[in-house]
């Protein structure tokens, strides 16, 4: 495998490997950081690459491990939480501070689960993932997978209830 | 879309036993701009799930890791304590070897210094008999000046004599 097959094979999920990235680091820079790894790695093993026949799910796989490890050691720990890069839409300023503020309370709330949940998620409502590819990244049961996303699911709309309603009465 | 179609949806979405198409419909509702008051806060749960998808990676990937350098480093430095170590033991050597010579070279001195010592020891002995010699011949020389002025007297009383 030369670099322009590489290249051609492994780019297009590169977006999603940093979102699932950032989703579980949090910080958009340790997100970068963990892309750029994800990469050297599947550049070190691209001969090992074509062994596999879903290459993407074989990223995400790796990205997840990864960022858990990150989590898991005290480099991770210190990292500030400080991130807000959401793009600016064309609505008006009430709309666009509702918008944002709506936005920032979803993500906040998504933060909170645990990270399992998180993953699934990230990989079934943004990334739009079959249960299949969930499965096969994961290495989980499909029913285990469903009931994780459920969860997650209803965890994040009645927190979003309770806040709506406290904002009305 | 009516309202009942999306709420047997949404029932099914919690439950996660949507489909991928499922899905698509509730995402396409939430997002247009006519969402049932009720169902507010799905449509900013599906807003955030649709403003992720757009966030992409800024950063320029590299294949080729820095990281190498780091690695260089470590192992450079391997080898310079490496070098110095074994620089030190054949300087040390070098060294050892060098002293020797020094040494050897003073005991070859000090034994050169003795052999002349004594040559000249030998020396002043045969100086001091030279001496004595020349002393013994001034001696004669004396003798025989004596002896001649013995032989001139001799004669002039032989002349005398004769006249």
């Amino acid at each position: 495998m030369n670099q322009s097959d590489f290249i051609k094979a492994v780019l297009p999920f590169k977006d999603k490997v940093f979102r699932l990235a950032k989703r579980l680091l949090v910080s958009r820079e340790e997100a970068e950081d963990a892309t750029q790894e994800l990469y050297f790695k599947l550049w070190r093993n691209k001969e090992k690459l074509t062994e596999y026949k879903n290459v993407e799910a074989f990223a995400m796989t790796m990205t997840k491990n990864y960022c858990f490890d990150r989590l898991k050691s005290k480099q991770a720990n210190n990292l500030s939480l400080v991130h807000s890069n959401y793009k600016e839409k064309d609505t008006s300023l009430d709309k666009k501070i509702e918008y944002k503020d709506s936005v920032n309370q979803v993500h906040k709330l998504i933060e909170n689960l645990p990270e399992q949940q998180r993953v699934i998620m990230q990989l079934r409502d943004i990334e739009q993932y079959s249960f299949d590819e969930i499965c096969k990244v994961l290495d989980m049961k499909p029913t285990a997978v469903r009931v994780a996303l459920s969860r997650a699911r209803k965890t994040i709309r009645e927190a979003l209830i309770k806040k709506h309603n406290y904002g009305v009465s | 879309m009516e309202l009942a179609n999306i709420e047997k949806l949404l029932e099914k979405y919690l439950e996660a036993t949507t489909s991928l198409q499922e899905e698509k419909v509730l995402r396409d509702y939430f997002t247009s701009d006519n969402i049932a008051p009720h169902l507010e806060e799905y449509g900013m749960l599906f807003g955030y799930f649709k403003q992720n998808q757009s966030e992409t990676c800024t950063k320029t990937i590299k294949l080729k890791p820095e990281k190498t350098r780091k690695k260089n480093l470590k192992w450079i430095s391997i080898a310079a304590s490496v070098t110095l170590l074994i620089s030190m033991y054949f300087g040390k050597q070098a060294y050892d070897a060098k002293e020797e010579t020094r040494k050897k070279q003073l005991e070859y001195f000090a034994q050169v210094k003795d052999a002349l010592q004594k040559v000249s020891n030998n020396l002043n002995k045969g100086n001091d008999a030279l001496y004595a010699v020349s002393n013994n011949l001034n001696k004669g020389t004396e003798a025989v000046a004596k002896l001649d002025t013995y032989d001139k007297t001799v004669k002039t009383v032989l002349n005398k004599v004769n006249y």
